[in-house]
């Protein structure tokens, strides 16, 4: 069995803080990580890893500095790793990216399951996976946090918007997984020397996967970003007590009752 | 499976779409509230509103959500789409966007409709913008599609220039659901969509309701009750529990709260979890990253309970209390039961095993 794990490096969230001066996102410097999500994607791969014969190929799109990203999931227990990376691809929204991924998933063959993170904690839009299940004509099953392979089938436990759900289908598909679902494990002291062994990544351009040049890249994507806005956020009374508890307490119950925010 | 179709003339795609999701015999909130933002993008494109319901007997379902602003309603009426299914309900879409070519479609941003917009998006090859927050309609006629940017502190206006239709998603509670009129007349159309066994690739095997344990939903209450980090520990949840009890509020969390196994994930307030706007929001031991922000920032008050005083989330805070939650909680506890149940301040009207 063949599992294919699509991944994203992005900046670490908990690393973010906006620019006090400019009020923009502070990136520069900022270190990296493999998408949170994505990570719980693998770690679901590797799990079945463990209880079934399966290869685990983990697939990412981007520039060369994304190998830090692909290393660690080596070391972490994948068996090899592909990285899409062309200077035409720049800018792609999630159409071209759904597309050049599914075409380098197509090149790779032989795959039973493909598994993505729900989002990517940079760009937030859950689209990508859905948009490989679209572009393959795959079944797909989003937002689980579970997958067990019985009897050749695939079943997936989903969160839905009111309950739980179990859904099964046939291989190969495509599930997306939930953030926080499990605990990615650590890389291992063997998969870190497997890592430095070297051979563990494979570098593959456009022409190398046989992808449209016509159909990737930011002046192919259909949305474009026309402008960002900083939100100026309105302003709050800003009422803070402080010292004793109970003078805070009862200085805050008068403000709160005073403005009607709460009833007496 | 894709195609090429979509750089034909724009000027062909006419009308919006609103895709409409049913629950429990009527329309999820989302659904309304949507209905409400593509009435007024409708007006100003001065063409007709229509909402998209598949389903298996729904046709009592869209004749009452026409009362909610539609013109028309089209229904795809199948056994096969008696419950959501990724694979065709993105067919029964698909088919129905190159038959009718409307020039906007807006999908709810529940599972189900992200879900369905990534998967039909990239069948289409046109473009998609999620969880968006607000909309305009731009000089040149395209839809202005605005969504916060990463950390929620900035918006992104995003365009689809040239591909039709342009999609997008919403989140619940964004915008305001308009009254409903039972005395709104549309039209109900029914379209035929080809579908095969072979379009049932996925099985439900089970579902289990959410129950209604924990009390309020954080999305429908007007007092959301949220704990962080500083709590420390799991079981001081019962704290936050207590003083909800005694405000009628939602229990929330933060992402770190959350990460740490303390509570569900379906209790998070932030940018990878859920969206609330309620009257009165309380951040307890929650410092405030920017992603936090993103989730409750729209809350019509924010008070926040932190003991370090350069917490973030005081910069945005309405009320604040700096001090010890360990102390401030159970202080907030007795003087509210001293109000309320006439009992005596410094002691809970109820003790806490008698609940």
């Amino acid at each position: 069995m063949r599992i294919i794990v699509c991944i994203k490096q992005v900046p670490k969230a908990q690393e973010l803080q906006v620019d006090p001066v400019t009020q923009t996102l502070k990136r520069v410097g900022v270190p990296s990580e493999i998408n949170p999500p994505d990570a719980n994607a693998l770690e679901i791969a590797l799990t079945l890893k463990d209880h079934h014969a399966a290869e685990v190929v983990v697939l990412s799109m981007g520039p060369t500095s994304f190998d830090e990203s692909l290393e660690r999931a080596v070391a972490m227990g994948a068996d090899r790793s592909v990285l899409l990376t062309d200077r035409i691809l720049g800018g792609s929204d999630t159409v071209p990216t759904a597309y050049a991924l599914s075409e380098t998933i197509q090149k790779i063959g032989g795959y039973d399951l493909i598994l993505t993170g729900e989002e990517t904690t940079d760009a937030l839009t859950g689209h990508v996976g859905p948009g490989i299940a679209g572009h393959l004509d795959l079944p797909q099953i989003t937002y689980v946090s579970e997958v067990r392979i019985v009897d050749h089938t695939i079943r997936a436990r989903r969160t839905a918007e009111d309950g739980t759900e179990w859904w099964q289908t046939d291989m190969p598909s495509l599930c997306t997984v939930n953030f926080g679902c499990n605990k990615p494990r650590s890389p291992t002291l063997t998969g870190k020397i497997r890592v430095k062994r070297g051979g563990v990544i494979v570098h593959w351009s456009c022409a190398d996967v046989g992808i449209d040049p016509k159909k990737v890249g930011l002046l192919n994507s259909p949305t474009i970003v026309a402008k960002v806005d900083t939100i100026r956020l309105p302003p709050r009374a800003g009422r803070i007590f402080s010292g004793d508890a109970k003078e805070s307490v009862r200085a805050l119950l008068e403000a709160l009752i005073r403005d009607r925010v709460v009833a007496p | 499976m894709t195609d090429d179709h979509i750089l034909e003339d724009k000027s062909h795609f006419r009308g919006v779409w609103v895709f409409l999701e049913g629950r429990a015999g009527g329309l999820r909130d989302v659904s309304t509230q949507l209905i409400g933002e593509g009435r007024r993008l409708a007006d100003l494109r001065g063409t007709p509103l229509t909402g998209i319901l598949p389903g298996n007997g729904v046709d009592a379902l869209a004749e009452r959500a026409i009362g909610y602003g539609l013109d028309r309603v089209i229904v795809v009426d199948d056994p096969m789409l008696e419950i959501y299914r990724s694979r065709p309900y993105a067919q029964v879409m698909a088919q129905l966007i190159r038959r009718q070519k409307p020039e906007i479609v807006l999908f709810g941003a529940s599972k189900n409709g992200r879900d369905l917009g990534g998967r039909l998006h990239a069948i289409l090859e046109t473009g998609l913008a999620a969880d968006c927050v607000k909309f305009d309609i731009d000089a040149e006629g395209n839809l202005d599609m605005i969504r916060p940017s990463f950390g929620g502190k900035s918006l992104a206006h995003i365009l689809c220039k040239k591909h039709r239709p342009q999609m997008a998603s919403v989140r619940r509670n964004v915008f305001v659901a308009p009254p409903h009129n039972p005395d709104r007349r549309g039209e109900i159309v029914h379209e035929q969509v080809e579908l095969s066994e072979q379009d049932l690739d996925a099985k439900l095997l089970e579902f289990d309701e959410f129950t209604k344990e924990g009390g309020l939903r954080p999305e429908e209450a007007d007092i959301v009750v949220s704990g962080g980090y500083g709590l420390g520990d799991p079981k001081n949840f019962q704290l936050l529990q207590d003083l909800a009890d005694r405000l009628g509020a939602a229990i929330a969390a933060s992402r770190k709260a959350v990460d740490s196994g303390w509570v569900p994930k379906t209790l998070q307030v932030g940018q990878t979890g859920m969206t609330v706007r309620p009257k009165l929001y309380i951040a307890v031991g929650i410092s405030g990253a920017v992603q936090h922000l993103a989730g409750m920032q729209e809350s019509d008050k924010i008070l926040v309970i932190n003991i370090d005083p350069k917490a973030p989330l005081f910069e945005i805070a309405d009320y604040g209390i700096v001090g010890d939650l360990f102390e401030v909680l159970p202080e907030l506890i007795r003087q509210l039961d001293a109000l309320k149940g006439g009992g005596v301040a410094g002691q809970p009207a109820l003790p806490a095993e008698a609940r």
